[in-house]
């Protein structure tokens, strides 16, 4: 599938059949009060059967709304067509009726979209929901179009087809939903297929799952497919030809491996030089060793459960064990990561650290045990651990202006006067990287790396010897996720705090940790230091989590995998009952593997 | 299943204990004085004093609580003071007219309101919203005895079409039914206009779309299941609103239920009645709200009774 007929940048040279779809001289505008907006124009490309096209690009460049154009589903009225052409086959798609382009949809062009939570109805069966995109464009009976559905499931590798008809969306797993949005666009054999970063929301492992189901499928049906996504890692992994988009125009367009050894423009070079790469980190030389300092958090067999009652008297009968005999310590001055999957217990970890679960085992901050404290004594506690969560708009309060948003923690300390305050914040938000007449904005005149900044500002207020980063960068752009995170190594060496940094991002991981921990189901599978992870992981999950990583060079030849469709066992037990406790082995210099049971 | 309608009988039940006493307590400490009013004006401190002893009223107000509440568990109400029968039968006999027009006013509220909703929510931002949207504030805004006189002098006495009050025919119900579901039908238009554009903005009604099928059955089989879902625990609630409207429009449209016999009992100082009729209406609400719990999981999949 690589090999594609030659491809120009800006120019696209006719192959040997008609291109399925082409775009040409497309416009989108937005009304707004001013008048209209553009919000993409000019973009032009071609699609060709079996081929895939990835439209790459940041959030706000328009690579949505390019999708949701060729469906004809913008949002009215504000957001509408204001030129161009868009042909499928021979029709003009911008032409249709109304009528006439719903019977296209879903028949002739699917879309899968991002969120498989939120895609399906959550009051309808698998089934329904199947069966009524068939029936909708053809007119089979509803025993045949169960028949079909349940071969559309078994296409996309569902294990029993037949009774997950019967289920609601509530009851699989993320990466099972979709994988049912995929059968439900792909059951009537679309020409086109358009997929909206179909894998942002999912696990690795289950990203990589996906993706392969996607390949073997296109293989399989011939189909040609739209991949919408920020992450050039899965660019570099599934893309014939790339579309760099930014601000609603395209900036570069071409054959993968072009765009990736050849960048031509430089916003694609920045693009590309922004993006975390795997083994990058590993090369670099070892931190100073800060084996000797003393440690600022020390967190022994540490076990967090959650109760679930039930019956007539609500009895304890299940208990989530949602972080079960976890250790560890964090030296000052040092980011230790933790990494894992969604539900693996790492944000509660962070949590329990700042006393806002309650948790058994013994956590220790700057030599202070947590249980037993008081209020006054946990109020004083909090001073030194400050925590910076994953959604910065969700993190501050839309009715504070930013100056008081960083100014309150010295507040709620008694910390300074007004005036001292004032000129604190001002400092902190220079040191940030914004400027000291920004204090009296309100947080959504921000972008979302300034917002993050602000939160950054807000957790340095006190000058804590720790900094919980909770998925810190895991929201941002790749460009701007770049420069906070050099913020936050250059703040490390400069006020000389330790970093929790957590995260499922394994190439952010391994670009700026000292060491890590892999956790899976509440405890923690292998520890070390980023040498000993990377380099040389033990642990078969630390190296399923590593493989699954995609590497942004189209070049790069990936290991055939086993295609599976596991989900992660339950970390809820009845009560009396726990997960089996790992036992970690030290096989040299404070590298910690679990033995492995199965 | 059983389980939890055990669990919620259970609490059911201390709720109206606890309603029961609360009123029994705010009757007792009432500065008017049933006995004045059963022995009339002229009678001697002696009769006063006879009537208080054989009604028990001159007992503490604990020994007064425990005793009727000791006849409530035999289903015993009491008998009314001055009509002298069961308060039990009294209700009996009325509380199917006040069914009835609960019927008639819960059916014509939600019919209107969320018709209302669902339209305006269609067409959001446009001329017929905005005008739906002002009706229905007027409508939660009218007083009901206002609604009720404009509604009789309109279509009782202007044109004639139904009868200015009284019991018997469904032409009877339509204007005191009408009186209730205004007010309601304002409600649940604003409630099931804001649910509906919410749920008309979810990335399922998106994929819906996308899947090609038509505008109708996106509408229909898609958005409305979802959109109703917070409305049907509002039902449950908006009984106890209702009960409270019942006893207006029934005194209005001379309708024989629970709703009149309850003004007349207040005005008398008739406790056993007045007793009866907020417990009857207290078990009408929390009953209300069970079923509405009860009928949530099967339009709602994500919901388990536990």
């Amino acid at each position: 599938m690589k090999a594609m007929p030659e491809i120009s940048s800006g120019a696209v040279a006719a192959p040997d059949s008609d291109p399925i779809l082409s775009v040409a001289d497309l416009c989108v505008s937005v009304k707004t009060e001013a008048g209209l907006t553009p919000l993409i124009s000019g973009l032009g490309f071609s699609l060709n059967r079996g081929e895939t096209l990835a439209i790459a690009g940041e959030s706000g460049s328009g690579k949505s709304i390019t999708a949701l154009a060729i469906m004809g589903l913008l949002p009215p009225p504000a957001v509408r067509v204001t030129g161009g052409t868009i042909r499928l086959g021979a029709t003009d798609l911008l032409r249709l009726p109304e009528t006439r382009m719903r019977s296209l949809r879903g028949d002739r062009i699917a879309m899968i979209f991002q969120e498989p939570m939120t895609s399906l109805n959550p009051v309808m069966t698998i089934g329904a929901q199947l069966t009524e995109a068939i029936r909708a464009h053809e007119p089979v009976s509803r025993r045949k179009a169960r028949a079909a559905a349940v071969a559309a499931l078994r296409s996309v590798r569902i294990s029993q087809p037949e009774q997950r008809l019967d289920q609601y969306p509530h009851q699989l797993s993320g990466g099972m939903r979709q994988r049912v949005m995929i059968a439900m666009a792909l059951v009537l054999r679309p020409e086109v297929l358009i997929a909206d970063e179909p894998t942002t929301a999912l696990d690795v492992t289950v990203q990589r799952e996906v993706l392969d189901l996607l390949r073997d499928l296109q293989a399989e049906l011939g189909t040609a497919i739209i991949l919408i996504t920020h992450d050039m890692g899965v660019v570099a992994e599934m893309a014939d030809r790339v579309i760099v988009m930014r601000a609603g125009q395209m900036v570069e367009h071409g054959a993968a491996t072009e765009i990736f050894s050849r960048p031509a423009h430089p916003y694609t070079r920045d693009l590309l030089a922004a993006v975390p790469r795997m083994g990058k980190g590993a090369g670099r030389e070892e931190v100073p060793r800060t084996g000797t300092r003393p440690p600022v958090a020390v967190v022994e067999d540490l076990r967090v459960r959650f109760d679930i009652h039930g019956g007539l008297l609500g009895r304890l009968t299940h208990r989530v064990h949602a972080v079960e005999g976890v250790s560890f310590s964090i030296r000052a001055g040092e980011t230790f990561s933790l990494v894992g999957e969604s539900g693996c217990g790492k944000s509660t970890i962070a949590r329990a650290l700042v006393g806002l679960v309650p948790h058994q085992g013994r956590v220790e901050i700057g030599g202070q045990t947590l249980s037993g404290l008081d209020a006054a004594g946990m109020k004083a506690l909090r001073r030194r651990v400050q925590i910076v969560f994953q959604d910065p708009m969700a993190a501050l309060d839309p009715r504070m202006r930013i100056g008081d948003l960083v100014a309150e923690p010295l507040l709620i300390h008694g910390l300074g006067t007004a005036d001292e305050r004032r000129a604190a914040v001002g400092d902190l938000l220079e040191r940030v990287g914004l400027s000291r007449d920004q204090m009296d904005r309100y947080p959504h005149e921000f972008s979302g790396g300034q917002r993050q900044r602000i939160c950054i500002a807000r957790a340095l207020t006190l000058k804590p010897s720790l900094i919980i980063a909770d998925e810190s960068v895991s929201a941002l752009d790749v460009s701007v996720q770049a420069r906070v995170l050099d913020l936050l190594a250059a703040l490390k060496t400069e006020f000389g705090i330790a970093y929790l940094f957590i995260s499922h991002d394994m190439a952010v991981v391994e670009n700026i940790s000292d060491r890590i921990a892999v956790m899976y189901l509440g405890q923690i599978v292998e520890l070390g230091t980023r040498a000993q992870v990377f380099g040389d992981p033990r642990h078969p999950y630390t190296r399923r989590l590593i493989d699954a990583v995609p590497v942004p060079d189209p070049a790069h030849q990936r290991a055939p995998a086993p295609r599976l469709a596991g989900d992660v066992p339950s970390p809820v037990h009845p009560v009396g009952q726990g997960p089996d406790p790992v036992s970690l082995t030290d096989i040299g210099d404070g590298h910690l593997v679990a033995e492995t049971v199965g | 299943m059983a389980t939890y309608l055990i669990r919620r009988l259970i609490q059911s039940a201390l709720i109206l204990l606890g309603v029961s006493f609360i009123t029994f307590f705010l009757l007792y400490v009432l500065p008017a004085d049933p006995v004045r009013q059963i022995a009339g004006r002229s009678a001697t401190a002696q009769t006063v004093a006879n009537i208080r002893e054989q009604l028990g009223l001159d007992q503490p107000f604990i020994v007064q609580y425990l005793r009727y509440l000791g006849g409530l568990v035999q289903g015993d109400l009491g008998r009314s003071y001055l009509q002298k029968t069961e308060v039990a039968s009294l209700i009996a006999s009325r509380l199917p007219a006040t069914l009835l027009l609960m019927a008639g006013g819960i059916g014509c509220e939600l019919v209107l309101g969320l018709s209302m909703g669902i339209i305006a929510a269609l067409r959001r931002g446009r001329t017929l919203d905005q005008s739906l949207m002002i009706t229905s504030f007027v409508a939660v805004s009218a007083p009901q005895f206002v609604v009720s006189l404009l509604l009789l002098y309109v279509f009782a006495v202007r044109l004639g079409w139904f009868p200015i009050g009284g019991y018997g025919t469904w032409a009877h119900l339509v204007l005191p039914a009408a009186t209730l579901g205004v007010l309601g039908s304002g409600w649940y238009s604003r409630m099931m206009r804001s649910s509906m554009v919410e749920v008309l903005r979810a990335d399922f009604i998106r994929t819906a779309r996308a899947k090609g099928l038509t505008r109708r059955r996106v509408i229909l089989r898609h958005a409305l299941p979802n959109a109703i879902l917070p409305i049907i625990a509002m039902i449950g609630i908006d009984i106890g609103i209702f009960m409270g409207g019942i006893v207006v429009v029934e005194s209005v449209f001379g309708w024989p239920g629970i709703g009149q016999l309850a003004w007349q009992a207040i005005q008398r100082i008739d406790i056993p009645i007045i007793m009866g009729v907020t417990l009857v209406s207290a078990c009408a609400i929390v009953l209300g709200n069970l079923l509405a719990d009860l009928v949530t999981p099967f339009i709602d999949p994500r919901i388990r009774l536990r």
